[in-house]
């Protein structure tokens, strides 16, 4: 690390002046991540509800997706379990079955690849309503009444843990408002919306990102798993001007410190899921989706070119 | 603590065990609150009828995911997930016998559909499945009013087994009485009955059988069966053998026999 920065305020207000002049369509173009969120987290809804409703098959009585994101058995051959509910059930004193560890596993294996909680940013149905939630704030402009602090769902995530012990029951499965919310989509309508009202509700006007960003156990949970994920935002010092811009669109903009960027090269926190917000938005292109193994070698690469441009 | 003058004490630890002890006041009363609303919500599960291979109350409480897994591979499709704020706890499958009844798959695909074993891989054989117990209410059953229903005995796939007809003679003027019986040993609960009873409101209901079914007690010997740990048990496959009739009493029989042994 370089004693003095690379770049100063100037630098920044133009990388800012560069992001508001985007042309059109490098505008729509920024929207990628988001819109494929949006493909993925309805698409999975989908393939849930026609397997439901419209018994979608891949070969006589062999449901494509069967069951929803508890549990659930893919063309009948893959189990997937959320492994948070397994837990919680194992913790209840249950011994559960195999193909439902085998499930956990498979989810935890994927997670631990691409990232914990690219669950919460593109599968969970929850988030399409925190984000909705988020946008509206901004446009609102509604101020902050009080702050919390994010790691209360770690808290919640153990009281959650500890809860289930005591009572027998798996407690956050008995109130989750994203089970309640993707069970009654694909089985049946009940007061479930309201849970998704409520979350609604909360994040616009009373605690932005309330939910997701410090409220949600299962978000925690993922949290703890995506630590060591393999698939990173990567961050690239020698480019970016600090301009703040993809702190300002992060639902967990603490991942985003400069200083803990700086050291390790890429997001380092668990709790990133992955979203996709900050690298189309960033005027420099400093952030980048990519895998862990392969960063350190980019940034090499990339720091070698910046010192050739400056004694240049 | 407060004893101590502020002098005495180091203000960053008051304050932090100021902070210790409202962070365990949140979680506490929070805690408590949450395992009020898990166990209230549990609480009405005496009356939701579970799918074949059930476990108990609560075992099933505790092991179903909540996936709905039985619900997408029942044939007839009568299961349903409780959604939210319903009478039953939240999410797990259920089946209403008069608007769906179980029609006893042989293979019980829900039960193999179910992955965490909430219903119980246990359950080979769907006449062993014992989702409820049939329940007449002999006030508004046809047959006891002396038609000539029997549509329960009739449909029950359990024929002639879990629903007998026994007869009442009248006076000479009416016919008998053909009236249905209900036995717990073979009824499966599957609901068809229910299902099936012509009148408005059914008079033959299915029933969890914790809310219905009493228990003679143990000590209690019935002297003219000589198989007296069985009549009530719903373990056939403890029964003694075929000819227990004829079997001694045995040794270890419940109840004391003073009169006989002279030990008083």
């Amino acid at each position: 690390m370089s004693a003095i920065p690379p770049f100063g305020k100037a630098d920044a207000l133009a990388s800012v002046e560069k992001l508001h002049s985007r042309s059109a369509a490098a505008q729509v173009w920024s929207w990628r991540y988001i819109i494929l969120r949006r493909i993925s987290q309805f698409g999975i809804l989908l393939l849930f509800f026609g397997t439901t409703h419209w018994a979608w098959q891949v070969a006589k009585d062999v449901p494509l997706l069967r069951g929803n994101l508890s549990a659930s058995k893919f063309i009948g051959l893959i189990p997937l379990t959320d492994p948070f509910a397994a837990l919680q059930i194992f913790l209840t004193g249950h011994v559960l079955r195999q193909e439902s560890l085998i499930g956990a596993a498979i989810v935890l294996g994927i997670y631990f690849l691409i990232g914990g909680r690219v669950f919460c940013a593109w599968v969970c149905p929850v988030n399409v309503v925190t984000d909705a939630a988020g946008w509206l704030r901004n446009k609102m402009g509604v101020q902050a009444i009080f702050h919390i602090p994010r790691t209360l769902r770690y808290f919640i995530l153990a009281a959650t843990l500890l809860i289930t012990v005591i009572s027998g029951l798996a407690a956050f499965e008995w109130v989750s408002p994203i089970g309640m919310a993707h069970r009654e989509i694909i089985f049946g309508l009940g007061m479930g919306f309201t849970a998704l009202l409520a979350i609604f509700l909360f994040d616009l006007l009373i605690l932005k990102n309330g939910w997701c960003g410090h409220l949600c156990p299962l978000g925690a949970f993922y949290s703890l798993i995506g630590k060591t994920s393999l698939l990173r935002v990567r961050f690239d010092k020698n480019t970016c001007t600090h301009c703040g811009e993809c702190a300002k669109i992060c639902p967990e903009p603490q991942v985003l410190n400069l200083k803990k960027l700086d050291e390790r090269g890429y997001v380092f926190s668990g709790e990133c899921s992955n979203c996709g917000r900050c690298s189309p938005i960033c005027p420099e292109g400093s952030l980048k989706f990519d895998f862990k193994p392969l960063i350190r070698g980019h940034n090499v690469q990339a720091d070698a070119i910046a010192v050739q441009r400056r004694t240049k | 603590m407060s004893e101590q003058g502020p002098g005495g004490l180091n203000p960053s630890r008051r304050d932090f065990l100021v902070k210790l002890a409202q962070g365990a006041a949140i979680a506490g009363t929070g805690g408590l609150l949450w395992d009020y609303i898990l166990r209230n919500e549990a609480r009405a599960a005496p009356y939701a009828l579970r799918p074949p291979g059930a476990l108990a109350e609560n075992d099933f409480n505790a092991a179903c995911i909540k996936c709905g897994q039985c619900v997408v591979d029942c044939p007839p499709h009568i299961l349903k997930l409780q959604p939210a704020g319903g009478n039953l706890p939240i999410g797990m499958p259920f089946y209403v016998p008069r608007t769906g009844a179980c029609i006893m798959c042989p293979d019980i695909p829900c039960m193999k559909a179910c992955p965490t074993g909430a219903l119980s891989p246990k359950l080979k054989k769907i006449e062993d499945a014992r989702m409820g117990l049939a329940v007449i209410d002999i006030e508004n059953c046809l047959s006891y009013q002396g038609l000539r229903c029997e549509i329960c005995h009739r449909e029950c796939p359990i024929k002639g087994k879990a629903i007998t007809l026994e007869t009442h003679p009248r006076q000479t003027s009416k016919h008998a009485m053909f009236i249905p019986l209900v036995h717990s040993d073979a009824c499966t609960g599957c609901g068809i009955c229910e299902k099936a009873c012509p009148t408005e409101i059914a008079a033959i209901r299915i029933l969890p059988h914790k809310l219905v079914q009493g228990k003679i007690g143990e000590h209690y010997r019935l002297g003219w069966t000589f198989d007296t740990e069985v009549t009530q048990d719903f373990k056939p496959a403890e029964a003694l053998p075929a000819n227990a009739v004829d079997a001694p009493v045995p040794k270890t029989a419940p109840g004391m026999d003073y009169l006989n042994e002279g030990g008083l």
